[in-house]
């Protein structure tokens, strides 16, 4: 039996799975299609939330990146992982009192006006746009390079299925999908690392393997790693190579970023009360520990293992995996030197961009020509070679996608690994389409266009606009537009430096009124984004260099300057304009005390 | 959580708040302490020692797996902490909230 029949099987079998999951759990109310009635169980909440949380980035590319980056790419563990605790400890037990389905809501209510409404919805849209095409894309590339299908092909066969079960079931079958995806992803993602860390360190537990020494000699993993690192010519791996200043605020944006994700608010309101829903913040970031402990694990084995099998190693010698994942265009040769071995080494891209793409991509002749292979048989290259010794192209992808047949493990484990990361970007894109389609059915329409609306045709309208946010979003993961790595920057920036200095104000201080609000957003998007845009597009032709950037604070790390910006800005202007109306001090004091406080019960949020 | 038989005092609901800021400042300082302290501003000085019994270096760890562990940790602290704060409000059990009944 071979990769390709476990990797049908086990697929098959998930989908089967989320498919009769969404039959038996449909929605009948606007309640349960957008909080699933506020009645899930808190530990299925958690890895819901969990589930929700780890996109297809978290399941295939964080760890590559991690082992490409080493010590640098700490900023998204801790970036990815400290921003639920800032959403835990200061957003979501509060909006969640507040008792409405989303954030424009608290926006639009909490500064008395329907321009902040609107923007906020706007916001919430955007940034939930460019994640849904992301998760989208990662649908395709699994597909394409499991199943061996076009990448269209798999984004299609992706769409259906989450068209099948967020149009149908809802918040609640997106809940009780999302629990099955949880386990299927999170099994994925151990079994190889357990194997892997027992071949390695002859400890099953990754997390500790990490900390082990190579089985059969006595010096540690990591030390191991950075030696063999430091003789082919690699920066160290544990040591930091960016400016501290960078890392610094590269990590701050992304946790203040991803605390102001829409999507994972939503979660704290499918539970029935606060208490619960703090409860189940803990079970979930526990849950995501176990996959976020773990990568930094499997990146080290995979990159001792890859660094072990290729290096220096003849081209003709390489295994069945090699020449699989090349054909995927995830790993590229070119023989520099002509000796037929593999020069892997630290001197920089072993290929030059081709004219047009914004990347380092290898593009190969086609397999039809017949100067298709080279010398050693290896794919023969479009790119032109750079000047430096190295001979190898990896992409980061690749760490997570073969590290299973690189460590030589059975067929079944890599088949896991397909369903897995389908698990993680399946989840993650329902979770988002359902706030993309409260956004327009709630926000826009119940709250601010048509507020006579009927229940039933708000349901509908729901569910049309997740349809139509399904299909949108597959157009952009078929045909992403060549900005989309900027696009993603941008959205983290967007949320840290929008959403929630807003929220945390609006919160904790009843002297914040609309005017201090909505020019503390406006002038932190602002700032943000024309950073962004200097460095990655430029203005009139005079593009930014990395020289100029402000304290070495790189673009991806801009929202925390943003955030900083917006919180200084709301704090002046409110200061000097008159305060806020004084029901807004009571809705304030509502949401600081639990609702038994005021003798009510906490009954969840209600549509009116 | 029960229906409270009373409302709390004004007294009360202040308490309530001023515990919930003090609880709020303590774990958010942890969790500045643990990834921006140990993980980026004092990682050079870390780097010094190895986690025990390991030869990993102390502040490479942190900014891998320690700050992670210590989050869990923060969340759960705060779980509880709050649901005791919720119970204290609500049964008056801080000797002040039965006052306003």
């Amino acid at each position: 039996m071979d990769v390709r029949f476990w990797t049908y099987l086990l697929v098959g079998l998930s989908f089967a799975l989320y498919i009769g999951i969404a039959i038996w759990t449909r929605a009948g109310s606007t309640g349960e299609f957008y909080v699933a009635g506020g009645g899930v169980p808190k530990i299925a909440n958690g890895m819901a939330t969990a589930a929700d949380w780890m996109s297809a980035a978290s399941f295939i590319s964080m760890a590559g990146l991690i082992s490409t980056m080493g010590r640098d790419g700490s900023v998204y563990l801790m970036g990815w992982t400290g921003g639920y605790v800032l959403l835990a400890l200061l957003l979501a037990p509060y909006l969640r009192r507040f008792g409405k389905f989303t954030v424009p809501d608290f926006i639009g209510d909490r500064y008395y006006s329907s321009t902040a409404r609107v923007v906020a919805v706007i916001c919430a849209i955007f940034v939930s746009f460019t994640y849904v095409a992301g998760q989208m894309r990662g649908v395709g590339v699994v597909f394409s390079r499991f199943l061996e299908v076009e990448v269209e092909t798999g984004v299609i066969i992706g769409m259906v299925i989450v068209l099948f079960y967020s149009v149908l079931g809802g918040m609640k079958g997106i809940t009780y999908t999302q629990v099955a995806q949880y386990c299927v992803l999170i099994c994925a993602y151990l079994v190889p690392a357990i194997f892997i860390s027992l071949m390695l360190t002859n400890n099953p537990v990754p997390q500790l393997g990490f900390l082990s020494d190579a089985a059969g000699t006595s010096t540690g993993l990591v030390e191991k790693l950075d030696g063999i690192g430091k003789d082919l010519g690699f920066k160290s791996y544990t040591d930091g190579h960016k400016p501290m200043a960078d890392v610094f605020a590269i990590t701050l944006a992304l946790m203040v970023g991803t605390a102001g994700l829409p999507h994972v608010i939503v979660r704290f309101y499918t539970v029935k009360k606060v208490s619960d829903a703090r409860t189940s913040a803990f079970w979930a970031l526990l849950l995501i520990a176990v996959l976020y402990t773990t990568a930094p694990a499997v990146a080290i084995f995979a990159r001792t293992n890859l660094l072990d099998t290729v290096a220096g190693k003849p081209y003709v010698e390489m295994p069945e995996w090699f020449k699989k994942w090349e054909d995927s265009g995830l790993i590229a040769w070119v023989d520099k030197d002509a000796d037929g071995l593999i020069r892997y080494d630290g001197t920089g891209p072993a290929i030059e961009k081709m004219a047009g793409s914004k990347k380092v991509e290898p593009k190969f002749v086609a397999l039809s020509d017949k100067m298709a292979r080279g010398f050693h048989g290896e794919r023969v290259l479009l790119n032109e070679p750079t000047d430096v010794t190295n001979e190898l192209y990896v992409d980061a992808d690749i760490i997570v996608l073969a590290n299973p047949e690189i460590a030589k493990l059975p067929a079944w484990v890599i088949g896991l690994v397909a369903a897995g990361g389908l698990a993680a970007a399946l989840s993650t894109a329902a979770g988002l389409l359902l706030v993309i389609s409260t956004s327009v059915a709630h926000d826009l329409f119940k709250r601010t266009l048509n507020p006579s609306i009927s229940e039933k045709g708000e349901l509908m309208l729901a569910r049309v606009a997740a349809g139509v946010a399904v299909v949108i979003a597959g157009y952009f993961g078929v045909k992403p537009p060549g900005f989309v790595a900027q696009v993603v920057a941008f959205a983290f920036g967007l949320a840290a430096s929008s959403f929630f200095p807003a929220i945390v104000l609006g919160i904790f201080t009843k002297r914040i009124n609309r005017q201090g609000a909505v020019a503390g957003m406006v002038s932190g998007l602002l700032f943000t984004a024309t950073y962004i845009w200097y460095f990655s597009f430029g203005f009139f032709g005079v593009q930014g260099t990395p020289d100029q950037y402000w304290f070495g604070i790189s673009p991806e790390g801009i929202g925390a300057l943003g955030m900083v910006v917006n919180f200084v800005v709301a704090i002046v202007v409110s200061m000097v304009t008159p305060p806020p109306p004084a029901y807004i001090g009571e809705l304030v004091e509502r949401i600081r005390l639990p609702r038994a406080a005021f003798g009510e019960e906490d009954s969840g949020p209600s549509a009116h | 959580m029960e229906k409270p038989t009373h409302l709390p005092s004004e007294a009360a609901r202040q308490r309530y708040w001023r515990q919930n800021l003090k609880w709020l400042t303590i774990l958010l300082g942890c969790w500045f302490a643990v990834s921006f302290g140990c993980g980026v501003l004092l990682a050079d000085f870390l780097d010094r020692f190895t986690v025990p019994g390991s030869k990993v270096k102390l502040g490479f760890w942190m900014a891998q797996q320690g700050s992670i562990y210590c989050f869990v940790i923060l969340i759960a602290v705060y779980a509880r902490v709050m649901n005791r704060l919720d119970w204290e409000l609500l049964q008056g059990t801080d000797g002040a909230g039965s006052e306003a009944s």
